[in-house]
């Protein structure tokens, strides 16, 4: 009975005493967070971990996969009022706005602003620029940043240096202007290779590089200004543009069932060398590794067509995290997103999944093909970014276009007189 | 007494009807209000717009091409799949031997996936490595190897076979168990009464398989017309606007666009379509019946 007793004692003096040594005490404060990003998922679970042994704050996150489903969860609960307390959107700027316009997402705008800016300051400022609203932008949303990015991407051409070398051509030196592009095309098939794969399928890919074009062949203004309706997409420039994807067709540099290729398969056929080219984000980093931990490769700006603009391509925030405005726990999750976007969380989900760190100060060890990836930076917009939205039927007319452009059915100058059509009707509309 | 009973009666019946009013009347009589809407499915304002949405409708040639193309996979479906089915199904009805084995076989196609069906079928018809190709290069066809899927003139063609293979299962089991249930008399005094194969196939099979006949084609086309799985799996619509079919632009309108208002405006002109072409059907099932 005695040693029953001191038995007790001294189990529970020991559970008293590792509970002590290990951790925080749960304070029974918990946070939610939805998600759709399922290579990070194991990464967040160990960060969450981590935040609780730290703060006592128990951080669930949630993964609802794939992106489109999650989308549909987030408007959906949205609807009912059931947002978590924090969440991220997927979708364009105006969805976004919609959401911050109905009372779903906190200004964040004071958290990042205390000490001196220094969580602004921390950030990539492209990054941010995608969560930000500025003054009189056209959503009507007030002015403020609305969200935390988590990671940021670029998405540029990849090229394989192995079989580059194979075709005769220098292994360091990808192309550098939109001939030279199409010169490795003319050579491919001899060579019974494919050229350049990407998930042209899925259209805004194709919208991204046409875009880029854009960007290099009229320059930014221009493009705004079509986007306002003051351009005409019949415009030689954009003729120009979708000529672009004619010459890449004609001179075989496009892949065989590009049109209706989705990108795991395109980053399959690269990954495993049947491709030389591949138009893809920063996050393939990641996927090459997984699939061909060997492959050889490079990442290049999109080759110039084009002196009178410097080359653009679609970059900045990768992810971002928002915070519901009617949560609960709207200042313990504004502590936790501060915290996961410190350095050394940063630098840690940097190195355990492979993309680049919104931090500014995690980007240091980091590897050569990820370093290109982060320096192209310099050359990233968004549409998220020009403060204007192109109307969706638009950008559906146009991608779907150029689609038919690559298969023959269409001249660039038909695509262009459709898509300005639908882009009269959309303005008649607003009008 | 009487009014115990009733009353016991109604609150057996009450679970079911709450169901039915929380998951179909509730959503329908929703998605019907909404029509009349322009809204982005996340703002909590809605603007009227009255019949414009179906006005936008009448005008939009992308939405007609894919009820189009939906009709002609129909078409294949309700004459290539049923065909097939049905001559297996009497294939396996007849003593052969592993008939059960062909039964089993014959079944699993239904039951798999869409999304594993689409990549597997997007994998066999692949352009650059796909078997089908590599089959015809071999079999001295190479000038008719190319990319099935992206290909317009094959696109469509393509998924709706791929479809039929897919679907015809469900036709198949329909039938065997239809022609299961014709007596086996029948033939034995149709055969006394000097009919051949062919003559009993006609006069004894056929008309008592009419029944069946009508309830698969129903179910292949309001099947059919609603497919999307497959071709969001192995096309995504593509290329260009080949492969559209009307549940793909339903989404397209919400997910692409935002556009709820106008999504469930396509979704009550898609539903009337169908209603129509099932009265349709009916009336000419009944009128072939007469």
């Amino acid at each position: 009975m005695r040693y029953g007793k001191f038995l007790s004692i001294l189990v529970i003096a020991s559970l008293f005493l590792f509970a002590g040594c290990s951790s925080k005490p749960y304070s029974g404060k918990s946070i939610t967070v939805w998600h759709w990003m399922t290579d990070r998922e194991p990464a967040f679970n160990e960060l969450a971990k981590r935040y609780e042994a730290k703060t006592g704050i128990k951080v669930n996150f949630e993964l609802y996969a794939p992106s489109d489903a999650y989308s549909q969860k987030v408007r959906a609960a949205a609807q009912g009022a059931n947002l978590p307390d924090i969440f991220g959107i997927l979708g364009e700027k105006r969805d976004f706005s919609s959401f911050i316009k109905a009372g779903f997402i906190l200004n964040l705008t004071p958290y990042m602003l205390e000490d001196n800016a220094k969580w602004k300051n921390s950030f990539f400022s492209k990054a941010l620029a995608v969560n930000e609203f500025n003054d009189g932008n056209s959503y009507a949303v007030a002015p403020g940043i609305y969200g935390v990015p988590i990671d940021i991407m670029t998405i540029q051409m990849v090229y394989n240096k192995s079989l580059f070398k194979e075709l005769g051509f220098n292994p360091n030196r990808p192309p550098q202007t939109f001939e030279e592009l199409l010169a490795v095309g003319k050579k491919l098939k001899a060579a019974n290779l494919e050229g350049l794969v990407s998930g042209w399928g899925e259209i805004w890919m194709i919208d991204c590089l046409a875009n880029n074009y854009a960007f290099n062949i009229m320059g930014k203004d221009k493009v705004i200004a079509t986007i306002k309706g003051e351009v005409p997409y019949t415009d030689a420039d954009w003729i120009k543009v979708l000529s672009l994807f004619k010459q890449m067709q004609e001179s075989g540099l496009l892949a065989s069932g590009i049109v209706t290729m989705v990108n795991k398969t395109a980053e399959q056929l690269f990954a495993n060398e049947k491709a030389v080219f591949a138009f893809n984000g920063s996050w393939s980093v990641n996927v090459y590794k997984g699939m061909n931990p060997k492959l050889e490769y490079g990442a290049f700006l999109p080759p110039k067509a084009s002196d009178k603009y410097p080359m653009a391509i679609w970059g900045g925030a990768g992810s971002s995290f928002m915070i519901n405005a009617r949560s609960k726990n709207k200042e313990e999750a504004v502590k936790f997103l501060s915290w996961l976007t410190e350095t050394p969380q940063q630098a840690y989900l940097a190195e355990a999944t492979n993309n680049l760190p919104a931090n500014k100060d995690s980007i240091n060890k980091i590897s050569d093909v990820m370093a290109s990836f982060a320096k192209a930076m310099d050359y990233a917009t968004h549409p998220n970014v020009w403060g204007v939205s192109e109307f969706s039927p638009v950008i559906e007319a146009f991608d779907k276009g150029i689609q038919s452009i690559i298969i023959g059915e269409k001249t660039p100058e038909q695509v262009a007189a459709e898509v300005q059509k639908i882009k009269e009707r959309e303005l008649a509309k607003k009008r | 007494m009487k009014f115990k009973s009733t009353l016991e009666n109604y609150v057996f019946v009450a679970p079911a009807v709450i169901i039915f009013a929380i998951f179909y009347i509730i959503p329908f009589i929703s998605v019907f209000q909404l029509a009349f809407f322009d809204w982005d499915g996340i703002l909590p304002t809605k603007i009227f717009v009255g019949l414009s949405n179906f006005k936008e409708i009448i005008a939009d040639k992308v939405w007609w091409q894919s009820v189009w193309q939906s009709g002609y996979i129909t078409l294949i479906a309700l004459t290539f799949q049923n065909a097939v089915a049905f001559l297996l199904a009497w294939a396996c009805d007849r003593e052969i031997r592993m008939k059960n084995f062909y039964r089993l076989i014959f079944f699993i196609p239904p039951v798999l996936s869409e999304v594993v069906v689409g990549l597997v079928w997007q994998w066999i018809l692949n352009g650059n490595y796909g078997i089908l190709n590599y089959w015809l290069t071999q079999f001295g066809l190479a000038n008719l190897a190319h990319n099935w899927l992206s290909d317009p003139d094959t696109a469509l063609t393509t998924v709706a076979i791929v479809h039929c293979w897919k679907g015809f299962g469900w036709g198949f089991l329909l039938f065997l168990a239809g022609l299961q249930t014709i007596p086996r008399e029948l033939y034995e005094a149709a055969r006394v009464d000097g009919a051949n194969s062919w003559n009993a196939f006609k006069k004894v099979t056929i008309p008592l398989m009419i029944p069946v006949v009508v309830l698969v084609a129903i179910l292949t086309i309001l099947g059919t017309m609603q497919v999307f799985v497959l071709i969001y799996t192995m096309t995504g619509g593509g290329p260009g606007y080949h492969t559209e079919v009307p549940v793909l632009r339903i989404l397209a309108s919400m997910r692409g666009s935002s556009r709820f208002g106008y999504a469930c405006a396509q979704g009550i002109t898609f539903g009337v379509i169908l209603c129509m072409v099932s009265f349709t059907q009916y009336l000419v099932n009944k009128r072939a019946k007469a």
